[in-house]
């Protein structure tokens, strides 16, 4: 187990990077804890995989180091990195068996049969893949095959991290569900630093306890779920968490007060007078709808639709120039003239789509 | 992919049966004719029940043609697999090389048979072939016209020059199939490279070896032109392989009886083996997968 | 670049393993080298001495075959015959492939075996029937008869590959069109032919191969208007022996059309190869 540090890495796939646009990955200074369960996540392209990658050495950065602990294994060849890897779709040894799939990271480094036997049992037990040990490894369901290739990476000891390029995605949705759980329970119980790539928020949400969230090679914010939520760095943050996603608006700011479709609200902290682009972001979560006869100060809306969820419901409302959303719970009902309030304590202000702070 | 339940299909297959029932069906039905039967000549025959059979089972020069067919399709099953997997897998997996190499070894495929046999008289005669003329300048006493050691090595050398590429072609195809995740995952493991090969590489190409085995297997145990071209059949009875014979009994004596018999035995062992082959790598596909598990 | 099996790290230690595919080209071609160093000499030059490159280089071989009506039509003949076995057996393995791609049908398996089972056929067996089977019908000595009597091994070879080709197409494919309002034939010919060109161009590709190459039926059932090139050959025994550098030039000669086809279909080759059923 070991702690992760990423120095100025960074990592074009051409020869000679000039620009910002070359470079799959952008200068990345990071430092995931040991034992910490992290999800790397963001939309197809956004240099995930590349980060995984030179994490597991499969690839070597055109600039910066990895550390694990504190000696620098940038250079050093995967097999002797000491990570484990599970890919998007099962890799097993067909011709093996389950228990000599588990044992061949160890056989392979040269480990005594009597010390790779008990080992062996320890993981299948782990992964609850008792019964199937002497089964080839061929015939079985595809989630019964990650698990396997999960439990090639947990059958090293002296392993520095596990890391997962979306590895669900074969897997049908029903055992997805039961996949998800059970990798978290595991991580929980082995306490080993796992690094988990998705463009899935719901398995991040699940998995992690603190995510990174990736767009055009940079990581944009690396914070806990909570912190994602509540507070989101940045506008695509804002929009890729949640579902549905934050709402947007442009608008006018003045220390303490700013102004969206040309109404005005009071906020809790001061922003002076900020240049730029900037937008007011709040999740439908706090955008409460209320009768025109009892808020005239209100955002004056019309609901487009709506969309029952069971416990809540997405109500798609437009002010004629501007779309967003609300979520409300199934038992509150929608007033007729609807006019549209912002909770003042949940608006994120955002210059240039990354976060404003105010002075409180 | 989800086969609905259509006996109109046979519309289209139709076309097909036709071509080929003529093409086979027919021919086969006059073998079948004449090797139950005799000839006065005049083309008056009579039944003579399975004596052609008996005749043939008892025959010296049949089992001699058969061991060499067995010996032969043997060592060439022996050099060219391995030779073949050995080649797909030095070959790059893309970029502008692999072109260039595909084509040149795909020549050798594309030579009238008869060619290849000119090909290689020409080379390994001792008078006016490279190969000929340096073995003797070195010492050896290399004559494929006399030696029948000699003539069997120049005709194994011949398929193999002539076949290697078509085993090595396919189990390249099969080899550029298998996704980049297995050899990082490999790596990952630690495995060797005989490792990566052995548990990988080989079962990965268990589909398209098949092929190449069964193909390779049929096409030497019938083979004609080469080495009728090459050394027609000698010195003396030598590299005689069952088709040579066959051909010789029916066009050259005009035997049709025996050859009639011997083309449908000849056919019968093929068939044997093939089906025996097929099953046996069938099952061992099924046995691997259990109780609707993925393959 | 990579070799197969590892993948791309930028310190890589020279593969002694990438010599193996030059080495077996290089192998490969010394025989053909020798045809052609051989038919670029005079008979004198072949029986005299022995050169590694002509020492007096003549393209006589080449015209006498240029010149030749009987060497012209021998190529002439061939390649008749040749395009239109192709041309046949694609004609007829398409609506057959089709079916047994999409379609259960009485003794489907059966069928399919069968046809399987005349590729094992050995060519010898065949020679004396089917020079009884094409005299009867008047068609000994004619293109048309080599065609048919070739696609015996060609078109179960061209079911398979197309079948296997159509195969990865999923049925949605078809029933779109027909949903759309295509008939049977145009949404075949428009549709569904362009999306498994290169199966057929891989079908195509082994139907010419087969067919350009096999001698012993081709022999039996020409005698002269369609004699292919490859029988031709067989006549190059005068009274003075044999005339090596005309069966050289001859040999080269009918290398030619192969390679100029490989070379034509060498995207379709790695393409088709690549979908592993070939």
């Amino acid at each position: 187990m070991a702690k992760i540090v990423l120095e100025n890495l960074a990592h074009a796939y051409g020869e000679n990077p000039q620009e910002e646009s070359d470079y799959a990955l952008k200068r990345i200074n990071y430092v995931w804890n040991d034992g910490e369960a992290c999800a790397l996540l963001g939309p197809s392209g956004c240099g995930k995989t590349t980060l995984l990658n030179i994490i597991s050495g499969l690839l070597e950065p055109s600039e910066g180091r990895v550390f694990f602990d504190d000696t620098d294994v940038t250079h050093v060849p995967t097999q002797d990195k000491n990570i484990a890897q599970v890919f998007q779709f099962p890799v097993v040894y067909d011709t093996m068996t389950v228990a000599e799939n588990l044992a061949f990271p160890l056989a392979n480094r040269g480990f005594d049969k009597a010390l790779i036997k008990p080992r062996v049992e320890e993981i299948l037990d782990l992964l609850d893949l008792r019964n199937m040990a002497n089964v080839k490894a061929k015939g079985l369901t595809a989630d019964q095959k990650q698990k396997i290739s999960l439990g090639r990476g947990l059958v090293r000891q002296d392993v520095n991290a596990v890391l997962f390029d979306e590895p669900l995605t074969v897997i049908d949705p029903l055992m997805k569900w039961e996949l998800r759980s059970q990798l978290r329970a595991l991580q929980k119980k082995v306490g080993q630093t796992m690094i988990y790539v998705t463009h899935d928020q719901i398995e991040a949400l699940t998995f992690a306890d603190r995510i990174a969230v990736m767009l055009d090679g940079a990581i944009l914010q690396f914070g806990t779920p909570k912190e994602l939520f509540e507070r989101p760095s940045h506008t695509f943050v804002g929009y890729f968490i949640g579902s549905p996603g934050m709402n947007f608006f442009p608008c006018l700011i003045k220390d303490m007060q700013v102004t969206v479709m040309e109404q005005k609200i009071q906020l809790p902290a001061s922003y002076g007078q900020p240049a730029g682009k900037l937008e007011l972001g709040i999740r439908p979560e706090f955008v409460s709808l209320h009768e025109r006869s009892d808020q005239p100060d209100g955002i004056a809306a019309v609901v487009e639709s709506v969309e029952h969820l069971g416990r809540n419901k997405i109500v798609r409302l437009t002010n004629g120039e501007f779309k967003f959303n609300a979520l409300l719970s199934e038992r509150t009902s929608i007033p007729k003239d609807p006019v549209a309030l912002f909770d003042s304590n949940h608006i994120c202000v955002y210059q240039d789509s990354f976060i404003l702070e105010g002075e409180v | 992919m989800n086969k609905t339940w259509n006996n109109k299909a046979w519309l289209m297959v139709i076309p097909v049966v036709l071509l080929v029932a003529f093409s086979a069906i027919i021919p086969l039905m006059t073998v079948v004719n004449y090797a139950f039967q005799d000839t006065f000549g005049n083309n008056v025959f009579y039944w003579v029940g399975i004596e052609w059979f008996e005749d043939l089972m008892q025959s010296d020069r049949f089992f001699d043609a058969l061991q060499r067919n067995i010996l032969f399709s043997g060592i060439i099953l022996a050099i060219e697999v391995p030779l073949g997997i050995m080649i797909a897998l030095s070959l790059p997996k893309s970029g502008w090389k692999v072109n260039v190499y595909l084509v040149l070894m795909a020549l050798p495929l594309l030579i009238p048979w008869n060619v290849v046999g000119t090909i290689w008289q020409v080379f390994s005669r001792t008078d006016i072939g490279l190969l000929g003329n340096t073995l003797v300048s070195m010492g050896f006493d290399y004559n494929y016209t006399r030696d029948v050691l000699d003539a069997w090595i120049t005709i194994v050398a011949m398929d193999v020059w002539h076949w290697t590429s078509l085993v090595a072609l396919l189990a390249y195809s099969g080899l550029v199939a298998i996704p980049e995740a297995y050899f990082q995952a490999a790596r990952i493991d630690g495995a060797s490279k005989w490792a990566t090969f052995r548990y990988i590489q080989l079962p990965k190409m268990r589909g398209v070896l098949t092929i190449a085995i069964l193909l390779r297997f049929m096409d030497s145990f019938k083979i004609y032109t080469e080495p009728m071209v090459l050394t027609g059949g000698g010195p003396g009875n030598s590299t005689t392989f069952m088709s040579i014979d066959l051909v010789k009994m029916a066009i050259g004596q005009f035997d049709v009886g025996p050859a009639a018999a011997m083309s449908l035995v000849y056919f019968m062992i093929i068939l044997l083996i093939c089906y025996a082959f097929f099953t046996v790598v069938t099952n061992m596909d099924k046995s691997d997968t259990k109780n609707g598990g993925e393959s | 670049m990579s070799q197969i099996g590892f993948s791309l790290k930028p310190k890589q230690a020279f593969a002694w393993s990438s010599l193996v595919p030059i080495v077996y080209i290089i192998l490969l071609m010394v025989p053909l080298y020798w045809l052609l160093n051989t038919s670029f000499k005079t008979n004198q030059e072949i029986l005299g001495a022995f050169t590694m490159w002509p020492q007096n280089f003549t393209w006589d071989n080449y015209l006498t075959i240029f010149s030749e009506p009987v060497w012209r039509a021998g190529y002439i003949n061939s390649v008749i015959y040749v395009v239109l076995n192709t041309f046949i057996c694609l004609l007829v393995a398409l609506p057959a492939a089709y079916a047994f791609s999409r379609y259960n049908f009485l003794g489907d398996k059966h069928l399919f075996f069968w046809l399987l089972t005349n590729r094992m056929a050995p060519s010898a067996v065949f020679v004396l029937p089917f020079f009884q089977l094409y005299s009867s019908v008047g068609l000994i000595d004619t293109h048309i008869a080599v065609a048919i009597a070739h696609t015996l091994f060609n078109l179960p070879l061209a079911v398979w590959i197309l079948e296997g080709f159509m195969s990865g197409i999923p049925r949605e494919v078809d029933e779109t069109a027909y949903i759309d309002g295509y008939s049977f034939p145009k949404f075949f010919v428009r549709i569904f032919m362009p999306l498994i060109k290169s199966g057929i161009g891989v079908a195509a590709f082994f139907c010419f191969m087969f067919s350009w190459v096999e001698l012993l039926i081709a022999r039996t059932l020409t005698i002269i208007d369609a004699k292919p090139i490859s029988a031709v050959l067989t006549r190059t025994v005068t009274g003075e022996g044999v005339d090596w550098g005309l069966i050289a030039a001859a040999g080269i000669l009918t290398i030619v059309p192969g390679a100029l086809v490989i070379y034509f279909v060498r995207n379709y080759i790695a393409k088709g190869f690549a979908l592993g059923r070939v």
